[in-house]
């Protein structure tokens, strides 16, 4: 499909209900916590209080006398000698040795009852040594740091690195102190951004069953109940394919719900007592202390401009810690660092450092927005001091298709200079401002991502048909991919139905991440559903007595293509499929693969703020999204992914946080104090869908899910500056923080 | 644990003074349940004022004030259009607690004797010079609402005794109360600072005022120099400042999640030179 076509469409781009609707409306839909099963157990977790601590004996005799007690777990319960990632899974899903962050688990409990499992839990005893600790990235990396781990650091550390660095990466293109050399203006700034948390309504829940066979079963809130399967089958020594797992609706994962964390224990709990089922449903305080933030970073960002605001060259050294595991999203940060912009010279360097925190999940475009936070601050900061207009310059740098991207590989089909020029002819942007008011413009960028992908699509009796895929639905994907099916058969969109399905049903599905499940999950249902009309354009040619390839696919009907294929009436999908017995059989259509042509996807955001200059409140007043869908498929949730994006984002920007005490602690693990924004704080955020097709997907679709949440951070760090003069390059922008700034500027 | 549901205050108090373990009485129960059930307490006794005739019932005194019952919840305040027009910022206080839900069942009665410094409906009522009945073993007294609170999560009530009603002073003419909490967010959070000023004019001129400050001590805190500082001023700008000094000088607050030292103390300043003015405002006969 040419990036220039033009094409009309008969349902995508409509706004249907979405299929799962009813249900979640009217409390029907069974999510993680709501699957119970004859006979369960519910289990409970003992946790570290400590942020790190030698764990010197555990004793469970008191919780084992306890009646309804069925099955008690510890360290000593999971295999040993497991390496790399799957050591890594098993030691944060029970600590061994040592607790290395506040909320390690170090027990677990099975009991008849929750209130029993909850009181068996407080009878565990354990003994713990406590250790010296860090939380501070920079405070992690000093060479007298509390070492977390001895030979932790791969092999790309080099000899004499502090101990807690355990990852380190170099990479560019150009020279970049000739870059520099050719600039009229350089500059460099220091930024740091705090850990948050995706925040999803739902706390993780699964009921696990296990049995002395080997043979288990799991029902869990996941976005992959691959990557459960396969990483509890690492965790506890298991055969994949004997265990079967089956997903929950989920309410919300943001990349946080890609992993496991209790999944494990209830399984060992359950094998441990006979092979009943075992529930473990999270608290909001074990989802805050214990399941996936993301990192925290300290990032240094050196940039050369020219008067005219071409950009010269740049360099971003990050250091990010991503908890007591390697793994923080410090390679990502850096590529998508600097990737709106057009670099000849431009240089990386990261450091993934080990800190005692809880390991770092996915969250939404993972280092993207702490990368953007430095570099768009940076480059508002240098086009104020030259007094150029933000837009002007992000236009005039502006990466476009074949450019070389500052991560190294050339950009297909993007969409970046329609997304400015459609931010730059938004109203918002010719609102007038009143005093105490700001203006921020920042740009974002996610890469978009396949992933192993496997769909079937079946052809039932009366002509409707089912797709069953392997990606959760969190943003609304059963509807997109139910649009495109309907619109490829040509079938009305209700005559299909888009089933998430089990391990058993599918070949490996990576999880719903990366934005990939309408692009990976849509294709390949789009080229299930070709598989299928094949077969129907077959079976008609067949009663026909013609050639297949004289038959041609309209409306939801064969047809003789052509006056020369001869003269029959269309045959349509329920007529064929009404026969289907007769005529060889069911009809269906399966693909998978690893599904070319990833299309990546640029924003530009534009926030309006006041500032409260005597608390240093900020409000927001207007907020833009401008982003390339590629195609949106089902526009109203595409609308939806961006606002939740910004909304996201402005949490982050303002007050969310990971606070802990002097002893390592975290002291805001609920709601109350974990201040995401509530629905009050935020006006209706504006969106504009650009469509720049991506010719990678049969429909145009590129992922809308992880760039919206990249902007918010320096968007709204500039817009405070616009507004107070005052520039902020510490994450969140709370209320303290900002007065401080404040009186700092009128200070100065 | 006992779950009681006497019907009247001198059975209330009389099952409290018998109790052995730990005793909660229960109106609205949006701070008792939730503790319960975080695992934060877990009474022997639990005693349920709301069987008791009248705790849902706002009525005038013979003295022109209001005596509110203590299960009235704050959805009702907020409804009351007399009690809402006499004392609004007393009401203000009441309705920024919780959500719309927890605002249907919680009460001015229990945020006081939940004893939190940030307790967002006590300082209005201390600024209004309220009272609250108790009634215990040795029979009913009354007690100002600023002696009860005692330092975080304690109340100065004595074993057996339990307030039986919240009682507002006659409002006169020419007075006006307002309360302002600083929060991150818009609701659903808990006060940074808070501050309720409550004052009578004489003309222009400020003849009587009250400031209360909440968050920035361990107990919600009457502030007489504030009040001094606008007193016989018509709140200009120079008073303002006085205020917002004395406010200053009056806070000993800590540094924790929710606020440090420097902030609180410099937003309680603020708080209290923006609530004078608007109780100043109506006191002069503005409505909003």
């Amino acid at each position: 499909m040419a990036k220039d076509e033009f094409k009309e469409f008969r349902l995508v781009g409509t706004r249907p209900d979405r299929p799962d609707g009813l249900d979640k409306v009217t409390g029907r839909a069974r999510y993680g916590a709501d699957i119970s099963a004859p006979g369960m157990l519910w289990g409970a977790v003992v946790r570290s209080p400590h942020a790190h601590a030698r764990i010197v004996s555990i004793d469970t005799s008191r919780a084992e006398a306890l009646e309804g007690v069925k099955a008690v777990v510890t360290r000593a319960d999971f295999p040993t000698g497991l390496t790399g990632e799957d050591w890594d899974l098993q030691e944060n899903t029970m600590a061994g040795e040592r607790a290395l962050y506040d909320g390690h688990a170090v027990a677990a409990v099975a009991a008849t009852s929750k209130l029993r499992a909850e009181e068996a839990a407080r009878l565990i005893d354990v003994t713990y040594e406590v250790l010296p600790h860090v939380i501070d990235v920079d405070d992690a990396i000093k060479p007298d740091a509390p070492v977390i781990r001895e030979g932790a650091a791969d092999a790309t550390v080099p000899e004499g690195m502090p101990p807690n660095v355990v990852r380190y990466m170099e990479f560019g293109h150009g020279n970049v102190e000739a870059g520099f050399a050719e600039a009229d203006l350089v500059r460099e700034g220091h930024y740091k951004t705090e850990a948050t948390h995706q925040g999803y309504i739902e706390p993780h829940a699964c009921l696990g069953q296990l049995g002395g066979d080997g043979k288990g079963e799991m029902w869990v809130c996941t976005q992959g109940q691959w990557f459960i399967r396969k990483m509890c089958a690492g965790v506890l020594g298991l055969d994949a394919a004997q265990l079967r797992v089956t997903p929950s609706e989920i309410g919300g994962g943001f990349g946080g719900k890609t992993t496991i964390f209790m999944e494990p224990l209830s399984l060992a709990l359950s094998r441990k007592a006979g092979g009943k089922p075992v529930k473990i449903v999270m608290t909001r305080s074990e989802v805050l202390r214990a399941t996936g933030p993301t990192a925290s970073a300290s990032m240094d960002v050196r940039i050369g401009m020219k008067k005219d605001g071409t950009l010269t060259a740049a360099r971003a050294e990050f250091r990010m810690q991503g908890g007591a595991f390697p793994g923080s999203p410090v390679d990502m940060a850096l590529y998508c660092a600097f990737a709106p912009y057009k670099l000849d010279h431009v240089a990386h360097v990261g450091y993934d450092v080990l800190a005692n925190r809880p390991k770092c999940a996915a969250y939404r475009a993972p280092g993207s927005p702490m990368g953007a936070f430095a570099v768009e601050s940076l480059i508002d900061e240098m086009c104020r001091e030259l007094g150029l207009d933000p837009m002007e310059v992000r236009l005039k740098n502006a990466v476009r298709e074949g450019d070389r991207a500052s991560y190294g590989p050339k950009f297909a089909s993007i969409g970046l200079v329609e997304t400015l020029e459609a931010t730059r002819a938004h109203p918002n942007l010719a609102e007038p401002l009143g005093p105490n008011q700001g203006r921020g413009v920042a740009s974002g960028y996610w890469f978009n991502h396949n992933g192993e992908t496997s769909v079937s699509l079946a052809i039932s009796e009366d002509g409707t048909a089912q797709v069953s895929i392997g990606t959760p639905d969190i943003g609304g994907s059963r509807a997109s991919i139910a649009l495109m099916t309907a619109e490829t058969l040509g079938i009305p969109y209700e005559d299909v139905r888009v089933n998430v399905v089990e391990t058993g049903a599918l070949g490996v599905n990576e999880p719903t991440h990366g934005s990939r499940a309408t692009f990976a999950s849509g294709k390949a249902a789009v080229l299930a559903a070709g598989q299928a009309i094949t077969e129907m354009c077959r079976r008609a040619a067949a009663e026909w007595g013609i050639e297949p390839e004289a038959v041609e696919w309209v409306d939801g009907a064969a047809q003789p293509a052509g006056p020369n294929a001869g003269k029959f009436p269309p045959m349509s999908i329920a007529e064929i499929a009404g026969k289907m017995g007769e005529t060889g059989g069911p009809i269906s259509g399966h693909h998978e693969s690893v599904p070319e042509g990833v299309g990546a996807s640029f924003g530009c955001h534009v926030v309006d703020v006041e500032v409260d200059p005597e608390t240093g409140r900020v409000t927001i007043l207007r907020y833009l999204v401008v982003q390339d869908a590629g195609r949106a498929i089902h526009p109203a949730y595409v609308e939806g992914q961006y606002q939740g994006g910004a909304a996201q984002g402005i949490g982050w920007a303002l007050n969310e946080a990971y606070i802990y005490d002097d002893k390592g602690r975290l002291q805001n693990p609920v709601f109350l104090d974990y201040r995401v924004p509530v629905a009050s704080d935020l006006p209706m955020i504006d969106t504009v869908i650009v469509e720049v097709p991506n010719p990678g997907h049969p429909y145009g679709v590129r992922g809308v899910g992880e760039t919206g949440i990249t902007p918010p951070l320096p968007a709204i760090a500039n817009a405070i500056q616009d507004a107070t003069g005052a520039r902020l390059r510490a994450l969140p922008m709370n209320p303290p923080a900002v007065l401080a700034a404040l009186k700092a500027a009128r200070g100065a | 644990m006992r779950y009681h549901t006497p019907s009247s205050f001198e059975d209330a108090a009389r099952l409290a003074a018998q109790a052995q373990g730990l005793t909660r009485f229960l109106a609205g129960g949006t701070d008792v349940l939730v503790q319960m059930r975080a695992g934060m307490v877990q009474p022997d006794d639990l005693i349920d004022l709301k069987k008791i005739p009248g705790v849902g019932d706002i009525t005038r005194t013979d003295e022109g004030g209001w005596r509110i019952g203590v299960a009235v919840p704050g959805a009702a305040l907020s409804a009351h259009d007399a009690l809402r027009a006499e004392w609004p910022g007393v009401v203000e206080g009441m309705d920024l607690v919780g959500s719309v839900q927890i605002q249907g069942r919680a009460t001015l009665t229990g945020n006081l004797c939940n004893g939190s410094p940030a307790a967002d409906s006590v300082p209005g009522l201390v600024a209004a010079g309220a009272t609250v009945e108790i009634t215990g073993p040795e029979g009913t007294r009354t007690a100002p609402v600023a002696e009860i609170p005692a330092g975080p999560g304690k109340t100065s009530l004595q074993a057996g005794e339990v307030i039986s009603a919240i009682l507002l002073p006659p409002r006169g003419a020419h007075g006006g109360d307002a309360y302002l909490r600083f929060i991150p967010r818009t609701e659903m959070d808990i006060a940074v600072v808070g501050c309720a000023v409550n004052l009578r004019l004489s003309g222009d001129t400020v003849a009587e005022a009250q400031v209360a400050l909440g968050a920035v001590a361990p107990v919600i805190r009457l502030v007489p120099e504030a009040a001094e500082a606008i007193i016989g001023t018509t709140l200009d700008e120079a008073a303002l400042q006085a205020l917002d000094a004395a406010a200053r000088a009056a806070c000993s607050p800590i540094d924790d999640k929710r606020g440090t030292v420097a902030f609180r103390t410099e937003v309680a300043g603020v708080l209290a030179r923006r609530a004078a003015l608007i109780a100043y405002g109506r006191a002069k006969g503005d409505t909003a």
